[in-house]
């Protein structure tokens, strides 16, 4: 069976307002030359999905940019491929207060979208987690168990704090979903929490579509699954690699980090040799390394320029680091030009940032000093 | 449909590169890695487009696979076009064609491709030198002098004038005078193998030369001199700035050395004449803790713990503790295991280094570069002596010699 994807760009966008102030969470820049959307665009890709469609809602000019023609995706295609889906916006449309917020109201919103898919089913998924899915086995497995609806799970501990975060699921041997729980309050222990990732036939999605268009309900999980958890047969597919949610700018700095040091998981996004991970490609000259510096713990993208100290820090394209300078367990985003004798420490500087000689600052692992896009210090 | 340029550009891309042995087993000599993410090629490639040329035919004969796969539809230099763009250009099978017999030869076969896009001047480029050229003021300088001919000539010493094909020229820049290779040059303006022809000369001359059986087929040995005997307008172009023939180890090792240092002798990073090239999106390189790196180029995909001085890594190179890299070239998706020592020497692609190999000696006036060809396995604890060049073969004696 062909199956199309359905990627949501904007979902959540609001877990990252520093990072998500001029773009989607889609495009924000993660780990030296990726974006969020890398993960979910190649994850597809590497399981043939070859006609994908976008759901933007706002502030997708950066993701517009990144994704392009889609050729570095090899979704540049004559039929299928990648299609970025605005809101509609018209001169005689009603105000822009209607727009969509949640994931099925932008399904609503994109009906007539998602009538024209060719394909027999459509996979769904967002963009804030970092994670190398084998969709392939995914696919083939809902094909298998004749489920009509198959959602992916994770079994993680979850503390009481944490499961108001979480979609969690309770199932039968079998593998099918008997109960859900949409952020609930009381539940603790080793749990099956939604990753957000979806697989319908694009026969059920429309029917539901509908359905929800005429009920006027508002949310996938609330009005669609828990209704139907008797009369469809909705199952999990529990995926036990790795996997990091994005919920908070703490989770994306922790999970920065945690990619620099811990090879383990680098090598389960980034080393699976049939599923690597696409992006956009520049045209970067190599990183030149100085005289003076010294670089240990730290992730390095090309066309940089390193004179300093660099530590267990994340350097994007084109960052340029001063003599004397020291960089630790910090994220610079592309374009940052770091001056002589500047010290920083747990800290996150948004594209073209320009630290001056002999500035310090630092935040804390906790609380990472955020500095916006453009900033000059 | 209307397919005419003002100017066509012919990059001349079939040649082996024998001085640079080893590497040129398996790719043509403009398919050579350079400077960590490049190939030799790339430079002309973009020059051309940074200079406004958009149609470019690429001559190709000898190991054209690697060569014909990167250059694929021109896309990575902004030269997939609807009409012109990037045009692979194989010898082919016809009444009148064969293999290239030389460089206009090679050309001449390909007259019915310039003649598609019916320009008045067509630019003749080798896809061997490392440069960043403005050829659009090349082509001011042609047509402001109405010559038939003009080549661009580069200063260089009167020491090493005899390497060279020279250009003896009058005050004003019009040649009367070409000597290839002379013991005694009369002057230093030597030929970069740049040519700009006016159309119609050029398909006159090279009909002529193809019909002489006395001729080698080459623009410099009869060519230009045919055309400068039969009194034709022919210039000297002068070019200054960096220019580099990267045809010996030597010289391929010096151009990439050329990258490094505080102020490099050539900037790869100009947003003004931007170098273009071909490229996959691979990881972010990683720096270990015990890496010490100094000096040097690193590119995406590396994955560096031991120590890396003065020297130029290609992507996907692995560096493993204790391993030391010194003055040499690393090209792509070779690994160096752990202890190993490397001084002064050309790595080529998809290598693995056995644990405490030694490879080639620290670099001294009388220490000679060694090379190392693709796709060999080394075993643990072998030496190979400075100076050496080394292929499978090479390769399985040295191993029969240890036992």
């Amino acid at each position: 069976m062909s199956t199309a994807g359905i990627i949501f760009a904007n979902l959540h966008d609001s877990n990252l307002p520093e990072l998500t102030r001029q773009r989607s969470m889609g495009s924000v820049p993660f780990l030296c030359r990726y974006r969020f959307i890398d993960f979910a665009l190649s994850n597809m890709v590497n399981a043939d999905i070859s006609s994908i469609g976008i759901l933007a809602h706002y502030n997708y000019y950066s993701l517009m940019d990144h994704i392009g023609s889609g050729k570095n995706w090899d979704l540049a295609r004559r039929s299928g491929g990648i299609q970025i889906l605005p809101p509609n916006v018209s001169a005689y449309a009603e105000t822009p207060a209607t727009y969509y917020n949640t994931r099925l109201e932008a399904l609503k919103y994109n009906i007539f979208n998602i009538e024209r898919i060719q394909d027999d089913l459509i996979l769904m998924c967002q963009c804030d987690c970092v994670a190398n899915f084998d969709f392939g086995e995914l696919l083939s497995e809902h094909e298998s168990s004749g489920a009509d609806i198959t959602i992916v799970t994770k079994k993680v501990h979850l503390t009481t704090q944490e499961s108001r975060n979480h979609v969690i699921f309770d199932s039968n041997s079998d593998g099918k979903i008997t109960d859900i729980h949409v952020k609930p309050n009381d539940i603790t222990g080793y749990k099956d929490v939604s990753l957000n990732v979806i697989v319908i036939s694009k026969k059920l999605l429309v029917t539901l579509i509908h359905d929800a268009i005429s009920h006027n309900f508002t949310s996938f999980y609330r009005d669609i699954i828990s209704r139907n958890l008797t009369s469809k047969n909705i199952k999990l597919f529990r995926w036990d690699g790795y996997y990091a949610d994005i919920l908070n700018f703490e989770d994306y700095f922790r999970t920065s980090m945690d990619l620099i040091s811990n090879e383990e998981n680098r090598n389960a996004v980034f080393g699976i040799r049939n599923r690597p991970v696409l992006t956009k490609v520049r045209n970067s000259p190599p990183t030149v390394y100085g005289d003076n510096c010294k670089v240990s713990n730290s992730l390095i993208a090309d066309g940089c320029i390193i004179e300093g100290k660099v530590e267990n820090s994340i350097l994007f394209r084109g960052v340029k680091i001063g003599r004397n300078a020291c960089i630790k367990n910090s994220i610079l985003f592309q374009g940052a030009q770091i001056g002589e004798h500047v010290s920083l420490n747990c800290v996150v500087s948004d594209k073209n940032t320009t630290i001056r000689d002999r500035s310090v600052l630092s935040g804390n692992e906790s609380l990472p000093y955020y500095i916006s896009k453009g900033r000059m210090i | 449909m209307y397919t005419k340029k003002e100017c066509v550009a012919m990059l001349l891309a079939g040649g082996r590169g024998s001085r640079l042995y080893k590497l040129t087993d398996k790719i043509a000599k403009p398919a050579v890695p350079f400077g960590g993410k490049y190939r030799i090629i790339d430079f002309t490639l973009s020059n051309c487009i940074n200079s406004g040329i958009d149609t470019v035919g690429v001559l190709t004969q000898y190991q054209p696979m690697v060569l014909n796969e990167y250059i694929g539809t021109g896309e990575p230099w902004d030269l997939d076009r609807s009409v012109g763009g990037a045009r692979v250009l194989p010898p082919y099978q016809g009444t009148t064609s064969d293999w290239y017999k030389g460089t206009a030869n090679a050309i001449y076969q390909n007259l019915n491709f310039i003649a598609r896009y019916d320009p008045e001047y067509v630019l003749i480029l080798s896809g061997d030198h490392i440069y960043k050229m403005d050829y659009s003021k090349m082509l001011d300088y042609h047509k402001e002098r109405n010559a038939d001919c003009t080549i661009a000539v580069i200063d260089v010493p009167i020491e090493q004038a005899s390497r060279f094909g020279i250009m003896n020229t009058y005050d004003d820049g019009r040649i009367y005078e070409f000597e290839e290779k002379p013991p005694n040059p009369k002057s230093t303006h030597a030929s970069m193998g740049i040519y700009i022809f006016s159309k119609d000369k050029l398909f006159k001359y090279l009909t002529e030369d193809e019909e002489d059986p006395e001729s080698s087929k080459d623009f410099g040995k009869n060519v230009i001199p045919k055309m400068l005997n039969n009194g034709e307008t022919m210039f000297a172009y002068p070019f200054s700035g960096y220019w580099k023939d990267v045809g010996t180890l030597e010289s391929l090792w010096e151009a990439n050395m050329d990258l490094l240092g505080d102020n490099p002798e050539f900037y790869l990073n100009d947003r003004r004449w931007r170098i273009y090239f071909r490229n996959y999106a691979l990881p972010p390189h990683y720096i270990g803790c015990e890496a010490e790196v100094k000096n040097s180029i690193i590119t995406e995909g590396c994955n560096i713990h031991g120590c890396v001085i003065n020297s130029v890594l290609s992507n996907g190179v692995v560096v493993e503790p204790g391993a030391v890299v010194k003055d040499s070239i690393i090209m792509a998706n070779t690994c160096i295991k752990k202890g190993a020592e490397i001084n002064y020497s050309i790595i080529d692609t998809e290598v693995v280094v056995g644990e405490n190999c030694r490879i080639g000696a620290p670099r001294a006036d009388n220490v000679k570069i060694t090379l190392v060809g693709s796709e060999l396995e080394i075993d643990p604890g072998v030496t190979i002596e400075p100076g050496s060049m080394i292929n499978a073969a090479d390769l399985a004696s040295l191993k029969n010699k240890n036992n």
